[in-house]
């Protein structure tokens, strides 16, 4: 019954979808304000049914529910509670609903929140977030309907792939469906102003906004995939350049570019085409991303065409979407006339180098992760693109792009001279140079580029340092001064130093991991040890343990250095009955600025088990300077200037600000 | 017919088998570090992108065994590479060989770059001409009878 009641509501947010989707185009276009008036109340009534649905599909696994036939392929009674709710998305029907879900989330915040636009662009912007919408409900409704009922129910179910029970990947998705869909509010921002033909500051304020509400969760999201990838495929690494971890990539560096040309265009009024275009490829390549991971085309062209009614639905909203976008903005776009000019070296001037570099790479990522298909599609040899690929060619962007950072804040809008900025830059400069000569005075092995990337790293994080300093005037010797200073520095700016202190921290934690990484692999009897990076591991016992649904191999791993007792730790090899699939779980250890890592594997025939330990350099950092980035991006969300009904406030502050 | 083959092995991955076992580990060390530099540079191809050396399922082990048998039998690396490309096609590589079927992937985001930096430039010199000083009267004349404007 409940089930139903999920359905029906689906099928009723399709219809509201449809009506939010004309009744207030046609109104923004007769500039009728009863009919603009829909949008709004139209927007909440489908977040309102979505969510219905959404939670009588988590009833549904909640009570393993197994007539439902997604339910019945997905759960299993013995799974804990935290995969039961997570199972709603580890499957395709249910993570389309949950992305349905988020989208319909962002559109009645607009209809809260929105109350600032004027009536015509929020009439337009809910109406192209509901043809988003009707698009995508229609796909489940027609393709992927999770409601489906089985009859005779089973009495068990087949449980959720290992894999996907893991606390980190559990809460994986709704994470970075929230950053791609999140990006659908620039893009329906975009697409409306081309609709009306006008793009002003005012506009670009408002993007700012939803499309920093969309990169935070899309940093998190993306922060937690390669955590997991790190400690659950059992070798250290964190990232392996798969397709389906570039499809969060790809668009995230888009997000990154919009960000910053955004401010461009609301400061200068400049680049606001390009803003737009830049709009359109983040949510454009969101959806390339939900199509790369959902059609199964990653695995083979042909597995594609296996199921072909999905993947050619997918790939017709893709097509839609991306091909009606940039055809408006051809027809469009040339209305949209910049004004006023740029010098290279200016604030704009760098920020228009750094959208260059990030819209290289992250075309980069696009044709290493699509050449593969492509060649497949026109008939040529099946190949692969690796790590060596992106590591010739996206690399190579991202070193001048973190040079550029620091810079970038320090210098004016429209003119400024290097002079003045390189003042500013000594602090940062002076201790890049310092790390540089530590690193290569005391690294006894490992490559000399190592010196230079965390020589790149301390330029990032000083950087962001004292820029900060600079504004508040640290070194004035006004202590009282600096931290009044401190409290009225605009969020944005506290929020732009974690930013780019966060990345500087990130670029540390990669160098020195994948520099200085120490490995050991063995076989150990119980009783043996082996020596890493000044540790003793002591294979002291190795069990078995029963887990809620699964039964583990535990290896007892006694950790000492210079005879003083360290830790016990704990790697375990899991096998699942009901799946029959296994799973390493490593054990790590941090201390913060290094993790010892150690996974356990089967026995060689003579009583000894292999046993492989590293010694992670700096490798907790990646993800600490991770959740800086975004903890930077709330903060900067909470700046007054985005905020509804404090302009006067705000305008009065912002005078009382030293000119830039 | 390879590619359902790999999607069925794909399905029935153990994710718990082991990367480099010790008892595969070569007695010479120089033999050794050249088995793990190539072991590096072919995919495990029933995983997602993983390198031989990283994966632990079964047929990344065949392939780590396979290098060092070669390297064994006194193979140079490139061999060792043709002799895993011969039996597994270039899917087998995580680096594309340089070829003209990878032109437009190995020179796709150098020029993307340059077009971009195109575009840039073109921006700035625009934008720089827009500060140019007004044309006088005899300049404009000229410019007018140069594109064809009446008087």
């Amino acid at each position: 019954m409940i089930v139903e009641l999920g359905h029906f509501a689906l099928t009723l947010a399709l219809a509201v979808a449809i009506l939010q989707m004309v009744v207030p185009m046609i109104g923004a276009q007769r500039r009728d304000s009863a009919l603009m008036a829909v949008a709004a109340p139209a927007a909440l009534v489908q977040f309102v049914l979505i969510a219905i649905a959404f939670a009588a599909l988590m009833h549904a696994f909640l009570t393993s529910d197994f007539s439902v036939a997604l339910v019945a392929k997905n759960s299993h009674t013995a799974k804990p509670l935290i995969y039961k709710i997570a199972g709603v998305w580890g499957n395709h029907e249910g993570s389309m609903v949950l992305w349905v879900l988020i989208l319909s989330f962002y559109g009645a915040m607009v209809a809260l929140f929105g109350g600032n636009l004027p009536d015509a662009l929020r009439a337009r912007v809910l109406a192209v977030q509901a043809v988003i919408g009707v698009a995508f409900l229609g796909f489940i409704l027609f393709t992927s309907n999770p409601f489906l009922r089985l009859d005779p129910a089973p009495i068990e179910g087949n449980g959720l792939n290992p894999i996907l029970q893991d606390p980190a990947l559990a809460f994986h998705p709704p994470f970075l469906y929230a950053g791609y869909v999140g990006l659908s509010m620039a893009f329906s921002f975009a697409i409306a102003a081309l609709i009306e033909g006008r793009v002003d500051a005012s506009w670009a304020r408002w993007v700012r906004p939803w499309t920093l509400a969309a990169w935070i969760p899309l940093t998190v999201g993306i922060a937690m995939g390669s955590w997991w990838a790190y400690y659950t495929l059992g070798w250290g690494g964190f990232w392996f350049w798969d397709p389906v971890e570039n499809a969060s990539l790809m668009p995230w560096l888009v997000a990154t570019a919009l960000l910053h040309s955004a401010i461009v265009a609301e400061k200068r009024g400049v680049l606001k085409s390009w803003t737009i275009l830049l709009a359109i490829f983040a949510f454009s390549l969101s959806l390339v991303g939900t199509f790369l991971v959902r059609s199964g085309v990653l695995t083979s062209v042909h597995a594609f065409a296996v199921d072909p009614s999905r993947g050619i639905a997918i790939l017709g909203i893709l097509v839609f979407f991306i091909g009606g976008a940039l055809t408006l903005y051809g027809w469009r776009a040339p209305v949209l006339k910049a004004e006023g000019l740029f010098a290279p070296l200016s604030r704009e001037g760098a920020l228009v180098m750094n959208n260059l570099l990030l819209a290289a790479a992250a075309a980069a990522v696009f044709i290493g992760t699509l050449y593969p298909l492509f060649l497949d599609a026109m008939g040529g040899p099946k190949i692969t693109v690796g790590a060596p690929f992106f590591n010739m060619t996206f690399v190579p962007l991202m070193i001048p792009l973190f040079c550029l950072v620091p810079i970038g804040p320090l210098l004016k809008w429209k003119r400024s001279d290097l002079v003045a900025a390189s003042e500013r830059l000594m602090g940062a400069g002076v201790a890049a140079i310092i790390v540089v000569v530590a690193v290569l005075a005391f690294q006894t092995r490992g490559p000399w580029l190592a010196a230079l990337g965390m020589g790149l790293a301390a330029w990032l994080i000083a950087g962001a340092f004292f820029e900060v300093a600079w504004r508040i005037g640290l070194f004035s010797g006004n202590i009282r001064e600096s931290f009044r200073r401190a409290l009225r520095l605009p969020r944005a700016s506290w929020g732009m130093a974690f930013a780019h202190g966060g990345l500087g921290i990130v670029v540390a934690g990669i160098v020195g991991t994948t520099a200085w990484r120490q490995e050991v692999v063995t076989a150990l009897k119980v009783g043996d040890s082996a020596e890493l990076a000044g540790y003793t591991l002591t294979l002291e016992k190795v069990g078995m343990r029963n887990g809620p649904n699964y039964q583990a191999l535990v290896g007892v791993v006694r950790v000492t250095r210079d005879g003083r007792d360290v830790a016990l730790m704990l790697p375990e090899k899991r096998s699942f009955p009901v799946e029959r699939q296994e799973k390493t779980e490593a054990a790590i250890r941090t201390t913060g600025f290094a993790d010892l890592y150690i996974v356990i594997g089967d026995e060689n025939g003579q009583g000894a088990w292999t046993l492989r330990a590293y010694y992670n350099n700096l490798a907790p950092w990646i993800w600490v300077g991770g959740m800086i980035m975004a903890a930077g991006g709330i903060v900067s969300l909470t700046d007054r200037r985005y905020r509804i009904g404090a302009p006067n406030r705000a305008r009065a502050r912002l005078a009382a600000q030293p000119a830039e | 017919m390879r590619a359902l083959v790999l999607s069925l092995l794909m399905l029935f991955v153990a994710g718990a088998a082991f990367a480099v076992d010790p008892g595969e580990q070569l007695k010479d060390p120089v033999q050794e570090a050249r088995a793990r530099a190539i072991s590096k540079e072919l995919r495990c191809l029933v995983c997602q992108n993983q390198s031989i050396d990283d994966s632990n399922a079964d047929l990344a082990k065949d392939l780590r065994r396979i290098v060092r048998e070669r390297i064994v039998a006194g193979d140079d690396d490139k061999q060792v590479v043709d002799y895993i490309v011969a039996r597994y096609g270039e899917f087998a590589l995580l680096k594309p060989r340089f070829e003209p079927s990878t032109w437009a992937l190995w020179f796709g985001p150098l020029a993307a770059l340059l077009i971009g930096a195109a575009i840039t430039w073109s921006v700035f010199r625009r934008s720089r001409q827009g500060t140019a000083p007004a044309l006088d009267a005899e300049e404009k004349a000229r410019l007018d009878k140069l594109l064809g404007r009446p008087e």
